[in-house]
């Protein structure tokens, strides 16, 4: 059987900050167990020296509606996002991502928070989060903090969280006029890590040309990023073709990904650029 | 630690590190072996377990999780002595080949045919698409789920 790390499943949160100050080896804050499972059993890296179960803190669910930002605790799952009344009206493109991860099985167990946290540079919510300038809320006996998503990646796997927090929510902006879209290229529609995925938004102006445009990606980088030239490429244009096309030349030389296991360099900057143009040909109606 | 949990009906107290898999309680501390481990990394489905009603893996489970749940494997299908009907339905359609896949393959099926959705095959698709089978092309095991759903809405059997 696979290692069996010591664990603490406590029962409030007040309970998991006190263990994360105890002074002991590091904890491994373990949510709906769909990497930290698949870590211990592949043994991929060193196993954590102790886990703390975090599932039963009820206080890290919930999907609501807080003023102008929809709150989402970070132990929500995929499955809750993709039947949320609030995330379909609200933020559509986050159920279509939801509904894009793993299938039923994952999406019954894996959370947003763990999501976060894990911070693999081909998340599939990440995106979204840094498009629609979500705000990522840690807590910690010191308090709670909130860092923007933009900031909260700040390497290969490594995020803004120290040891001693917890991701507690998102709260995600909501404006009136803002549109997001979001696609996700892998192997199989089911069950695959993605070789590209994307987040694209924009506010439509009274022009009908597009501003505060954020383009977000995964899997094309150390982590999610936003490729900030192609936004500017795109911001204040109308959704045609010559924008379209400056827009995949801008996303084409911004980006550098990589050769693994799961595709090449030169597919990711390809599809990559398609799915861009394919995006901004379905908003343009050509 | 002493962990509690329902199994197929049965209350059942494991003691064993709360960092075990489900997969491992289930066939290893309670000789449960229909579960079976394929991929150990939530890929293939065929350790499919309903926790809780929800369809899950249990090589992705610790055991700490499932502590005050309710799991139901494959052995509990036919509990009422015989086939229940999602089973009857895998039999008449020939839904199995190696059975490797087919006890996930029957948890994933009974949770779609919970969830009262109509049975497309779209949506039979999606509902297994966590669980891999290397022998059938899955299009007969498509065809016991949507059987199963049409005989449990009363309606008239469209593809048996």
């Amino acid at each position: 059987m696979p290692f069996e790390p010591p664990v603490e499943s406590p029962a409030s949160l007040t309970d998991a900050y006190r263990l994360l100050t105890d002074g002991g080896a590091a904890w491994r804050p373990v949510a709906g167990g769909t990497d930290l499972l698949v870590q211990i059993t592949g043994e991929l890296g060193p196993p954590p020296d102790r886990v703390l179960n975090i599932w039963g803190l009820d206080e890290l669910r919930g999907i609501n509606l807080e003023g102008d930002e929809l709150v989402i605790g970070a132990l929500t799952t995929y499955t809750e996002l993709r039947t949320s009344a609030l995330v379909g009206e609200l933020v559509p493109a986050l159920a279509a991502a939801s509904a894009t991860i793993g299938a039923a099985q994952i999406q019954n167990r894996g959370t947003i928070g763990g999501n976060l946290a894990n911070a693999s540079p081909a998340g599939d919510t990440l995106p979204i989060w840094l498009a629609t300038d979500t705000r990522v809320v840690l807590g910690s006996a010191a308090g709670e903090r909130s860092v923007p998503a933009t900031e909260f990646f700040t390497g290969y796997r490594e995020t803004a969280r120290r040891d001693d927090e917890l991701v507690l929510r998102v709260r995600v902006p909501l404006l009136p006029r803002r549109h997001v879209r979001f696609r996700k290229v892998g192997t199989r529609r089911a069950q695959a890590i993605s070789k590209v995925v994307m987040a694209l938004s924009w506010l439509t102006g009274a022009d009908g040309a597009w501003y505060d445009t954020r383009l977000a990606l995964g899997s094309v980088a150390a982590t999610p990023v936003r490729a900030r030239v192609t936004e500017a490429a795109l911001d204040g244009n109308h959704p045609v073709a010559v924008s379209a096309d400056a827009a995949v030349a801008a996303l084409e030389s911004e980006i550098t990904p990589i050769d693994d296991v799961r595709s090449t360099a030169e597919y990711r900057k390809l599809v990559a650029g398609r799915v861009l143009h394919r995006l901004i040909r379905e908003e343009g109606g050509w | 630690m002493t962990y509690r949990l329902t199994v197929n009906g049965v209350a059942a107290e494991v003691e064993a590190p709360g960092m075990r898999r489900l997969l491992d309680v289930l066939r290893e501390d309670l000789g449960l072996t229909g579960t079976k481990e394929g991929c150990g990394e939530g890929e293939c489905g065929a350790c499919s377990v309903l926790l809780d009603g929800a369809v899950v893996d249990a090589c992705l489970v610790p055991l700490c999780q499932a502590d005050g749940g309710a799991v139901e494997t494959v052995e509990g299908l036919g509990m009422g002595g015989g086939l229940n009907a999602l089973q009857a339905a895998f039999l008449e359609t020939g839904g199995a080949q190696c059975g490797i896949c087919t006890p996930g393959m029957l948890i994933a099926g009974e949770a779609f045919l919970a969830s009262g959705a109509a049975p497309t095959e779209a949506a039979v698709r999606e509902a297994i698409a966590g669980n891999l089978c290397r022998c059938t092309g899955y299009t007969k095991i498509i065809d016991a789920i949507v059987l199963a759903a049409e005989r449990q809405a009363g309606q008239p059997e469209s593809r048996a």
